[in-house]
């Protein structure tokens, strides 16, 4: 198998070798590839007809392959969205080689290739696992992908690593004996700064750092938050508890959903609605019971093992820089396009003299979260040249280069300008999540990605968009919410009205720290209208704000009325 | 499926087990690449041509085997629901992918 690693010249270390990405051991190889051979005589057995679709179909998903619309899809695990560029390579390959030369990135940090054919399933998932990578409980009803901050390790408000908590959670609920089988999938988030950037309140259980008045670290847990048909916010379950005991707390949470979800109606089946029914009060007084009944000392975690896991994630080797660049600053006077990307698209780094950057993969016009080959290829590229060969996928369908040093931001940017990676959209009205939608998704009713797209070109003047601010449009094809429109700033929802294609507008989403669910504004739009009603949302917007409002604050302050009254004023 | 099939006029669609390609049940109870070419069923033949699809279903040849509306136009046959005819078309934001490289595609 052709060799991707890329070794630095002045080494034989590889340039990614500094990548914060947990290192597989021996057991963690082996466990991979045994797993791949295990599914690999399980596709021969279907094709011989030696085990039938209804006994395959949880098998296929456990290993992360659906059946869509037009072909089977893969989706590969991301772990907490942490990438290096071996591995970005290896997906470049296996985009060019088994798929159509390209990935999507998802809203669970993981991507996705859209055309695999089963046959070729082992060997795509044998070359993911050469790269330390694999496809394992990326579907079923099991405890998926663990997902965090994309600014993780840089962001100078963070007060605990939630990479080291996120793979000890990824280690604990693999093949976990007793949740490979749950009522229903379960998705975990986790923030290590108090400032969510994880949308943690939207997921089955969402954990954010904080600081006791000890000043001990720990996390606030919520439970039960939830998209789909029905969306719930999490409840918060316990205001601290301690990192030593999140494990036991989880396996707690666990064990009581396990026990009472619903396995007879798949649409109730979430721990959002096992929650809700029964009352928060009383799951929570549950949990803890189970809680209290754990063994601690066999849950508790122990500093050990913490601290060798505290050894993937170190810092990389951070030069000792001045905090202000000259030659970033020359750079933005003189260029504006530039200067306009930094604001948009950089995030404060810890660390004096760098910056995080984030890597719009949403040109104007373009599908939102989709990647080239090439563009996966000229990214690892860049990771190795500008950010020690790390990168990540966010929740919201973007890399990010996280430890690129201020001198470096011009020649990153013209880098990835070059390739089609360098708009200044990050947050803005144009940095859209879209679910694949009809284009590709058995379940939806509605295109998503096309909406998307005309938005992004009606509002294509990225002056316009920098003038707008941050405003956060999200897009579901279907109720299943895949494209997170119930906290969207505007949220589109595709339904269908008689065999035709009609988009619903909500407003007030918001899934930071001030967590929101979207409300409906009123009737639908057609495919043709939901442009046109979009741009009288935001048009309505900028005729209301006041000085420093983004549109989330002005709609917090006018109410919808407004833009009711704008978008249905000629009813 | 999501959308049930209710109409006078029906085809059989599924995917190919061994590489996940949408196919229609047609002459000859053959599995074809293009809607166009599907079968048209009516009355007691639906049941029957179901019956077909879901032995080919036990045979390793396809899955997700499930009955769609349909009409006959002088193009061929046309699925009634939007997502059946986006399953014949390929994605539409992606022209280059799908039924639509191959040949002529039903309108969305």
């Amino acid at each position: 198998m052709p060799d991707t690693t890329v070794t630095s010249p002045r080494s034989n270390q590889p340039a990614d070798a500094h990548a914060a990405v947990y290192r597989y051991d021996e057991f963690d190889k082996t466990f991979i590839f045994e797993r791949v051979e295990q599914f690999r005589a399980q596709v021969e057995r279907r094709l011989k007809g030696e085990i039938t679709e209804e006994e395959f179909k949880p098998i296929r998903l456990m290993n992360g392959l659906y059946l869509q619309l037009h072909a089977y899809m893969l989706r590969v695990a991301v772990p907490y969205g942490m990438l290096d560029s071996t591995k970005l390579r290896r997906l470049a390959r296996i985009a060019r080689v088994y798929d159509k030369g390209y990935g999507h990135l998802t809203t669970r940090q993981n991507i996705q290739f859209n055309w695999p054919e089963l046959k070729d399933i082992p060997a795509i998932l044998h070359e993911l696992a050469e790269v330390d990578m694999h496809a394992i409980q990326t579907s079923g009803n099991c405890i998926r992908n663990v997902t965090t901050d994309q600014f993780c390790g840089a962001a100078a408000d963070e007060l605990v690593d939630p990479r080291v908590y996120a793979e000890i959670l990824r280690q604990w609920s693999t093949l976990h004996p007793e949740f490979t089988y749950l009522p229903r999938k379960f998705k975990i988030a986790i923030s290590g700064a108090p400032n969510d950037r994880a949308a943690v309140q939207i997921h089955d259980v969402g954990l954010i750092a904080r600081k006791n008045e000890a000043g001990e670290i720990g996390f606030t847990v919520y439970v039960g938050g939830g998209l789909g048909r029905t969306p719930y916010l999490g409840t918060k379950a316990r205001d601290f508890v301690p990192v030593p005991e999140i494990l036991g707390y989880l396996e707690a949470v666990l064990r009581t959903y396990n026990q009472l979800g619903r396995r007879d109606n798949i649409y109730k089946a979430r721990i959002k609605i096992t929650v809700n029914e029964m009352g928060p009060d009383k799951f929570i007084g549950l949990i803890e019971e189970e809680y209290a009944r754990l063994p601690r000392q066999k849950y508790d975690l122990d500093p050990a093992i913490v601290t060798a896991i505290e050894q993937h994630f170190t810092s990389p080797p951070w030069e000792s820089l001045p905090a202000v660049s000259d030659k970033f600053e020359a750079a933005k006077a003189a260029d504006k396009d530039f200067a306009r990307w930094t604001r948009s698209n950089l995030h404060a780094h810890r660390a004096p003299g760098y910056a995080i950057a984030t890597i719009s993969v949403k040109p104007i016009g373009g599908i939102p979260g989709d990647i080239e080959a090439d563009q996966m290829e000229a990214v690892a590229d860049l990771a190795e040249r500008y950010s020690f060969g790390e990168l990540r996928v966010s929740h919201e369908q973007n890399l990010v280069l996280a430890h690129v040093k201020q001198d470096d931001l011009y020649d990153l940017w013209q880098e990835l300008d070059k390739v089609g990676l360098g708009t200044a959209n990050a947050g803005l009205i144009s940095d859209i999540i879209a679910c694949p939608g009809l284009d590709y998704c058995a379940l939806a009713n509605t295109r998503s990605i096309p909406i998307a797209q005309r938005i992004s070109e009606r509002f294509a003047d990225l002056d316009r968009q920098h003038d707008l601010g941050e405003l956060k449009i999200k897009i579901s094809g279907c109720i299943n919410a895949c494209g997170h429109h119930h906290v969207g700033h505007i949220g589109i929802l595709g339904v269908d009205k008689k065999g035709e294609e009609f988009f619903q507008i909500l407003l007030g989403g918001d899934a930071t720290n001030t967590a929101a669910l979207a409300e409906i504004v009123g009737p639908g739009f057609s495919y043709d209208e939901i442009v046109n009603a979009v741009e009288t949302v935001v048009t309505t917007f900028v005729g209301l704000r006041q000085p420093g409002e983004r549109f989330i604050d002005t709609l917090a302050r006018t109410g919808h009325a407004p833009f009711k009254e704008a978008l249905y004023a000629r009813a | 499926m999501l959308v049930k099939a209710k109409g006078a006029q029906q085809s059989i669609t599924a995917n190919r087990l061994i590489d996940g390609v949408a196919v229609w049940l047609g002459a000859g109870n053959q599995w074809v690449e293009h809607v166009a070419d599907a079968a048209i069923f009516e009355g007691e033949a639906i049941a029957q041509a179901l019956d077909t699809a879901k032995a080919d279903e036990k045979g390793q040849i396809v899955v997700d085997v499930y009955p769609l509306d349909v009409e006959a136009t002088p193009e061929g046959t046309r699925p009634l629901h939007i997502r059946e005819r986006m399953k014949a078309i390929g994605p539409s934001v992606r022209r280059d992918l799908g039924k639509q490289v191959a040949g002529p595609t039903p309108a969305l």
